[in-house]
Parts: structure tokens; C-alpha cells; sequence
């Protein structure tokens, strides 16, 4: 056999393996993990590594990976893209379409160290990106009356599309975090293992979450491994939700193509769609996606019976059913989440500025023997960590647009 | 006597050991099958005339009768069968349209029973709908594109109120409702059966097109006024005695074409029902005669809209043609807030067997192909969907809501429960089972209030299933059913068929 073809049954099987994903929901029991500082600074994913290790049990060395927020301070206003290649072509004409909207500060490969537990990694690059000034003066062009918080908003759904283009059109190449100053970290292994592969350990972040993998099939992709990130989103989950379908089929009402055929893909989805065009407040997302009970609903004050119903009645198939925890990362907050009748674990921890979210209480007790408090949100009741305001960014960068500055909705 | 071409479908078997000549067979039928003969107190039975509806034989207190099928009426032939040759016979003796009552009984694809559920195990709980909360309440209606809050000091808790006025819905304890049956096709006895029904269930009954009896109007929160094309009994009192208005453009059973209701049937009651003469043909035309396109629809449902002042969802009934899809984007973007969709085998009092059994297309393809067109344009939450037209089973309703619809409309199945035995003779006028009959003598075989218990069952051993089917499947609320079609597989379809109702085959995971 010639290296050409050896080469090309290579191509057809890693092909294979994306195209596998795109048609098969993949359901897995997870490990999750989260730690913010809500006070900004920035601390070392060392302490995630070490949180998730505890939990090694829960998954099977088919998928780890990490969230981080803040890592990238000296590129904190361009877009940050992790990407995966499989070959050279992939990245050759990823690269140009990228050129074609955006300037490229900088394009480098992610820097990675040996790691024996490793095998097969893709090429894994980042680049640094300031959108082109034509994109602006086209929009405006085309609608005067256009500011600069929807040109904003434009840009990001320019983003959306252009990275579900690229994870859908090109083949061999894969868009894995796509935020400002965050990236996300993830391939086949043992969380701990792609951990010291990505050199996560070195890395300073204010926020950080972490995700090990238990699919209950052997595919092993890097690109399919969690956490899943769009925008400044990034989601790890854990569970096998059986609203699948219904969200699946809610958001491609809205333009957002499930590819990845995975549960953490449609709740990222969900909450861009939620929380980002529908400005819904992340304080009441749980009412709709682990809404109240209607038994629960019927007691309520009457104000409050009137919003928690319109919100179930219009996004009754947003809400996710079936056991799942989750941990969602953006740049100003950390937000955890359980199914509505607890049907998967969370723990929660603070101590001083640092809040802990976990599947399992002895990660937290590894990395922080005695928290102030520790304890087991309900069903559907979210925990919420946020980011000081003047750490979080300034201005118009996507923090502001939604409050950050409270408590969930209680009913 | 003449010759007769038709030979009988039914055999009437009487056991003379056990025959009392009690006369109840003579009383009970309507169709004067069977005739008492004093002198031999004997009682002879002309099977021509019998059509299978079985009451006799439920009633006869000695258990004498039996009803058979007749099945080798005429010399075997798989081109021109039975059917062929009676319907021929039946036309060269009467020159007209044959009539028929009930949905097709032909043996098309019944994608229902083509389809399979699903259920969880291992990676995912499912869970005990007696020991968990199983939520299968549904709302009908028009949601808004999204939902603007403002901060309110006064409200206690949330610190948020509503600032969006929403659209008026109609609350469901179940995603099952009664379609429209109007009175005048149906006995008085069986509408207050479906409308006390559905007032103690939380759930719809629909008028139909006949309009609404006055004995009725105290059921009005349960209530889903129909508006067709002949507009009988339709003023603005009938308009605001409903909770939501629906449309009529088309029936399932008889796509196309309207109704006929003969004078005889049109007694006085009905005939202030309808608010037409006593004794006059009630004509309901196949088009609305002010709806010739599209545009015209959107300006009735907005006439309709105004005259309820804007407080009832309006829909629109359309049967299940060949371009549905499209058809039901139309009808959402002139206004409509549901649309209630009527498949190839839905019901009817009356229509030609021509139109029943070769028009139109079978409800599960409809749904699937509505569903995803809508959410393709956006639109999919601008109006709910209702599937109707041969909904059998508490299956056949979580099938459809997984294709998409939000509810379905029974009415076959609610016949059935009120003692219906499907011998499709509607249309005469002479239902021995007191259901389709103006006639008082048989009427008032059907007591409303067993009526109305029967139909209560129903619903509830229908909703404790669905609930079983979804606790099955790790689904604890109806919505996470809703165009969840990773539920369904199909088997034995082909590949078109499965690319149309958008789901795998059983085996693919």
C-alpha cells in the first residue's frame, strides 16, 4: 500500500468519524466541574485539573476538556478561535475564509506538551481576530439607523454563522471555542490527561470549567469532546436529556443547525438563543429551561404566576427534560443548573470569593478542604457566580447585556 | 318482487332454542330488519336490509343473535371486488352519488401502526407517573415572538412582571379534544354528552357547523365555535359562546366539497339552531363563498377576531390535501392562531364514498410535513397544530404530538365510546344507537349523562397512557414531546416515507 493511500484511508476514517457524529446522538454520563472568582483574579487551572482528577471514575478516557475565562488579557477585545485541524488542506482554506471577514492579529499553534496518555491528537491552532472595518461600513451602509449595540449583535450572529459553516462545510476542521479572551481546551483522554497536554496548568483564568467524558459508544473524536463553546458560551453537561428532539427542532426554527447531534451543543444553542437574542435575564432562564412545575405554577403570587406561565407557554420546547446538570461559562458569569426533578447531581461550595460547582463533593474538597458553605441545590434552582463588574470588561463588550448584578428569580 | 341485484352483507343468525319472540330486535331496529309475525309467533329477519350495526344483537336479552360478516357474497376477484360490483349495482338502480358516513375504510398505509415509540433505559431514567409529576396540559394559540418584562417594585418575589400582553390561548388538562360534530349530524343528546365532557375533563368540544343549541350555551368555557361555509347560526351571541373560533374550510372525509343537510332532518329545534327555515335543504357550500383566496381568509379571521374583541384564539380547519404544507404557511400568515388539520380517514355524517375513500392525504404524513415546513420559515410558533382524521388510540395522539402537532381532535374514537359501531350508515338518519338521528324514538337510547361518563373515561384512560408512555421515555412535560421525533422509528416504511415523517428506521440509532 502506497503512503498516498495509507494517507487517504486515514482522511476517509477521521471523515468518517465527524460524519458519524453528525448523525448519531452520543449519550454519556459526565463529570463536571466549575470554579469562579468572583472578585476577578485570576487563578491557575491547575486547581480544576486537580478537582476533576478526583472524579476519574466518571468518565472513560473518551473525552476531557476546559473552559477558561480571562486567560487572554492582552487580546481581551479581538475574538479568540480554537480550531481543530485534521490535515494541512483543512486548515488552508479554513484560514482563508477566516480572511476573507477578519483580520488576523495573530495565528498560532496551541502550545502542547507530551503526554503519554495521549495519542492522535489533531493540529490544534489559535488565532486572535479583529473583525474588518468593511463588515462595519456595510452594515451601516445598508441600514443608517443601525447602532453600534446591533452592529455588535451583528457581528456576533455573523460568528454564529460562520462557525457553524466552518464545522459543517469544511471537512477536517473544527471550530472549538470562538469567544474574547477565553478558549477552550479539550480532546480524547482523561480530563487530567488533556489537561497536562494543553499545558492548562499554565494558563491564569477568573473562570474555569471542566468536563470528563463517559459516551456510552467508543467513538473517540477530539472535536467531540466538552466542553462545547460558541461565543463567549461554553457548556459541559452531564446527563442524557429526552427533550432532545423537541430543542433540537425549537432552535433550527431559529437558524442554529445541530451537528454535533450531542445534548451539550443544543443547550449552548439554548442559551445563546435565550439569553442572547431574546435578552431574556440569566436570572430567569431556569423557568424555562427547567421550568416550575404547573402544580407549583398554580400557587403562585399572581404576578408571578402570570410571567412564570407566559414563559412556559412560549418556550415549552425549550425546556429541557430528562436528567442533566450543567455548568455555563461566559465571560462575566458561571452558571450551574440542575433537571427539575434532581435527577443528576450538583454540589455547590463558596469560600471567600471562590464559588465551587461540581458533580461530586470531593473535588471541591480537594481543592478547598473547608469551604464557608457548602450545599445541594434543588431541582431547577441555579446557582449563579458573577464576575466583579470592572473585571469583566468594559462597556459594550457583551457583559452588559444582561444584568449581573443579582440573584436568580425566586417563585 | 323485483330482482335484486344486491345481495345482503350481513347473515343474521337466529338460534330459535334460545329466541323468546320477545320483540326487543323488532323495536330496536331501525332499519325494519326484522319483522314479527303474530299468527306463527314467529320472527323473520330480511338480512338485505341489515346494516351490521349490531344493536340487536347487544340487545337481545337471550343472546339469540348473532350478526356475521358475509364474506363470499359474490365469485372472488381481486380486481373487481365486492365492493366494486354493490356500489355498480347500487348506482345502476339509483342514477345518483353514493353516500357514505365515517372515514375511509380502505386498506391504505396506516402510517400509525407503522411507527414505534420509544423508552429509556439505562443512560436515562424513566419515570413513575404515579410516584412523579407527569404534565400533560396544553395551550392552543398564537405565542408571541418573544417576551418583554419590566422590574416592578411591588411584586414581591420575582422583582420582574410581564410587560408582553399575551395572546389569548385555550388551557388543555389534555392534548386531546372533541372535533367538530355539529348538531343536526349528531343527536342533541350526544353534543350535551361531548360538551359536558369536555367542561368536566379541562379540555374542547367543538360545535361543528350547525351552530349551538341553546342547552349548550352554559358549557361556552369549553368550547370551540365552528364557522363554515353555509355560516349557519353564526351571529355575534354564537361568536362569543365559545372560547375560540374555528374556521371550516375543509373536512378530511370529504375534501373540496361541502354539506347537505335534508329538510326532513330539519326539525323545528335544529331548524332554530341553524336559524333557517323548518323543513329546508341546509346547503353548505364547498368554497366559502367569501374566501377565494388566501387574502380573504386573512380578512374573515380578522373580522372574527374584531367581533370577539380580539379575547378568543381564531384557527382554521383544513382537511389534508396533496400541498398541505404550504397551505398551512398561508393560513398562518393570514392570522390564524391554530390550524386543525383533518387526515384521509376522518369522520363525517355524510359524503360521497367517491370523495371519502380516494381524497386527500393520511394525517401522520400531513403533520410531519406541516411541522417542518413551519419551523423552516419561523413561523411554527405563530399557531398551534391539531391533528385529526383517525385518531384510534392514546398511541396514535403521542405519535402525532412527536410529529409535531400540539393536541388532537377525536371524534370517531369519542362516537365510539358513546356506543358507535362503525356501520358508516350516518347518513340515513336511522343510527339505532341514538348517536347520528334526529329521530326522538331513537335518540333517546342515548342517555347524555352515561354518554358523558363513557367519554370522561375515555379521556382519562387515553391521558393515564400518555402519561405512561412519556414517563416511559424519561419525559415528565408534554412539551418535550412536541416534534420529538428521535421518539419514533419507523418500520417497514421505505425511504421516502421515513424522509417525509422525518424520522429513522427501527434498528438506527
Amino acid at each position: 500500500m502506497s503512503k498516498m493511500d495509507k494517507l487517504n484511508i486515514i482522511k476517509k476514517y477521521k471523515n468518517d468519524r465527524q460524519e458519524y457524529f453528525s448523525r448519531h446522538k452520543i449519550p454519556s454520563g459526565c463529570a463536571i466541574f466549575g470554579v469562579i472568582n468572583e472578585a476577578g483574579s485570576r487563578f491557575s487551572g491547575r486547581m480544576v485539573m486537580d478537582g476533576i482528577s478526583v472524579m476519574h471514575e466518571r468518565s472513560n478516557g473518551l473525552g476531557g476538556g476546559f473552559a477558561a475565562y480571562g486567560i487572554y488579557p492582552q487580546f481581551s477585545n479581538n475574538w479568540a478561535f480554537h480550531i481543530f485541524y485534521d490535515d494541512s488542506a483543512a486548515k488552508k482554506q479554513t484560514e482563508e475564509e477566516i480572511a476573507g471577514s477578519f483580520e488576523i492579529l495573530l495565528g498560532e499553534e496551541i502550545p502542547t506538551r507530551k503526554a503519554s496518555a495521549i495519542s492522535d491528537p489533531p493540529i490544534v491552532y489559535r488565532y486572535f481576530l479583529d473583525i474588518k472595518d468593511d463588515f462595519k461600513k456595510n452594515r451601516s451602509k445598508n441600514n443608517n439607523s443601525i447602532d453600534k449595540e446591533s452592529l455588535k449583535e451583528a457581528e456576533k450572529d455573523y460568528i454564529v454563522n460562520l462557525v457553524m459553516h466552518i464545522n459543517k462545510d469544511i471537512n477536517g476542521a473544527y471550530v472549538i471555542s470562538s469567544g474574547k479572551n477565553m478558549g477552550i481546551f479539550k480532546g480524547v483522554g482523561f480530563p487530567e490527561d488533556i489537561g497536562e497536554f494543553f499545558r492548562v496548568d499554565e494558563y491564569k483564568g477568573h473562570i474555569w470549567t471542566s468536563h470528563g467524558r463517559f459516551p456510552t459508544n467508543s467513538v473517540g473524536w477530539w472535536g467531540g469532546a466538552h466542553p462545547f463553546g460558541l461565543l463567549d458560551w461554553s457548556v459541559v453537561h452531564n446527563g442524557e436529556i429526552s427533550s432532545y428532539g423537541t430543542n433540537k427542532r425549537f432552535v433550527s426554527g431559529f437558524g442554529y443547525e445541530c451537528t454535533l447531534s450531542t445534548d451539550t451543543e443544543v443547550i449552548a444553542y439554548l442559551f445563546d438563543l435565550i439569553a442572547r437574542k431574546q435578552k431574556i435575564d440569566i436570572r430567569m432562564i431556569h423557568l424555562i429551561l427547567a421550568s416550575p412545575l404547573w402544580q407549583e405554577i398554580e400557587r403562585m403570587p399572581r404576578d408571578n404566576k402570570e410571567l412564570v406561565k407566559a414563559l412556559r407557554i412560549l418556550y415549552g420546547s425549550a425546556l429541557i427534560n430528562g436528567p442533566f446538570s450543567i455548568i455555563v461559562g461566559n465571560t462575566g458569569f458561571m452558571y450551574a443548573l440542575n433537571d427539575r426533578i434532581k435527577l443528576r447531581p450538583l454540589v455547590a461550595a463558596r469560600k471567600n470569593d471562590y464559588l465551587f460547582v461540581s458533580s461530586e463533593e470531593a473535588p471541591i474538597r480537594k481543592v478547598c478542604p473547608s469551604p464557608d458553605s457548602l450545599w445541594h441545590p434543588d431541582g431547577g434552582e441555579p446557582v449563579i457566580g458573577i464576575v466583579n463588574k470592572k473585571v469583566a470588561g468594559k462597556k459594550g463588550d457583551g457583559t452588559r447585556s444582561v444584568r449581573l448584578d443579582d440573584q436568580p428569580v425566586k417563585v | 318482487m323485483a330482482l335484486k341485484l344486491n345481495q345482503s352483507e350481513f347473515i343474521i343468525e337466529r338460534d330459535e332454542n334460545k329466541c323468546i319472540s320477545c320483540q326487543v330486535c323488532v323495536r330496536q331496529c331501525s332499519n325494519d330488519v326484522h319483522e314479527y309475525d303474530s299468527k306463527g309467533d314467529m320472527i323473520y329477519s330480511d338480512s338485505l336490509k341489515c346494516v351490521g350495526c349490531h344493536r340487536c344483537e347487544s340487545l337481545c336479552p337471550t343472546g339469540a343473535l348473532k350478526i356475521k360478516e358475509r364474506k363470499s357474497q359474490f365469485r372472488t376477484n381481486y380486481n373487481w371486488n365486492a365492493s366494486h360490483l354493490r356500489d355498480i349495482y347500487r348506482q345502476a338502480d339509483s342514477g345518483g352519488v353514493l353516500l357514505t358516513g365515517m372515514g375511509c375504510d380502505k386498506p391504505y398505509t396506516v402510517y400509525w401502526d407503522r411507527i414505534l415509540f420509544n423508552a429509556s433505559q439505562v443512560t436515562n431514567p424513566s419515570i413513575d407517573p404515579l410516584r412523579e409529576p407527569m404534565e400533560i396540559k396544553t395551550f392552543i394559540g398564537r405565542k408571541p415572538d418573544r417576551l418583554e418584562f419590566k422590574l416592578s417594585r411591588s411584586s414581591k418575589n420575582t422583582g420582574v412582571r410581564l410587560k408582553t400582553k399575551m395572546s389569548p390561548q385555550l388551557e388543555l388538562s389534555t392534548p386531546i379534544m372533541f372535533s367538530a360534530m355539529s348538531y343536526g349530524s349528531i343527536s342533541l343528546n350526544a353534543c350535551r354528552s361531548l360538551a359536558a365532557a369536555a367542561s368536566k375533563f379541562g379540555t374542547y368540544y367543538n360545535t361543528g357547523e350547525g351552530g349551538m343549541h341553546k342547552d349548550l350555551y352554559k358549557y361556552a368555557k369549553n368550547t370551540i365555535i365552528q364557522v363554515a361555509s353555509g355560516r349557519f347560526g353564526v351571529d355575534a351571541d354564537y361568536l362569543n359562546k365559545g372560547s375560540a373560533v374555528e374556521i371550516k374550510i375543509g373536512q378530511g372525509a370529504k375534501p373540496g366539497i361541502g354539506g347537505h343537510l335534508p329538510g326532513e332532518k330539519v326539525t323545528k329545534d335544529i331548524s332554530n339552531t341553524r336559524m333557517i327555515p323548518e323543513g329546508t335543504d341546509a346547503l353548505s357550500p364547498a368554497p366559502h363563498h367569501d374566501i377565494y383566496s388566501i387574502e380573504d381568509l386573512a380578512q374573515l379571521i380578522y373580522a372574527l377576531k374584531e367581533a370577539t374583541d380580539w379575547s378568543k384564539p381564531v384557527g382554521v380547519k383544513v382537511s389534508a390535501v396533496h400541498n398541505i404544507a404550504p397551505i398551512a404557511s398561508g393560513i398562518v400568515r393570514a392570522g390564524a392562531d391554530f390550524i386543525a388539520i383533518d387526515g384521509l380517514r376522518g369522520g363525517t355524517g355524510a359524503a360521497p364514498k367517491i370523495i371519502r375513500d380516494n381524497v386527500g392525504i393520511p394525517i401522520e404524513l400531513a403533520v410531519a410535513s406541516v411541522d417542518e415546513r413551519l419551523r423552516e420559515e419561523g413561523i411554527r410558533h405563530k399557531a398551534s397544530i391539531i391533528a385529526g382524521g383517525s385518531i384510534r388510540s392514546s398511541s396514535d395522539a403521542i405519535k402525532a404530538i412527536a410529529l409535531g402537532a400540539d393536541a388532537v381532535y377525536i371524534a370517531t374514537a369519542a362516537l365510539i365510546a358513546m356506543g358507535c359501531h362503525l356501520c358508516q350508515k350516518c347518513y340515513t338518519g336511522k343510527c339505532n344507537w341514538g348517536i347520528a338521528t334526529q329521530d326522538p324514538y331513537l335518540t333517546k337510547r342515548l342517555n347524555p349523562e352515561i354518554g358523558t361518563r363513557r367519554l370522561l373515561n375515555l379521556l382519562r384512560s387515553w391521558s393515564l397512557e400518555i402519561k405512561e408512555m412519556l414517563g416511559g421515555a424519561g419525559i415528565n412535560a408534554i412539551e418535550s414531546l412536541k416534534g420529538n421525533r428521535e421518539h419514533l422509528r419507523g418500520i417497514g416504511l421505505n425511504d421516502r416515507e421515513l424522509e417525509v415523517l422525518g424520522i429513522k428506521h427501527a434498528g438506527e440509532a
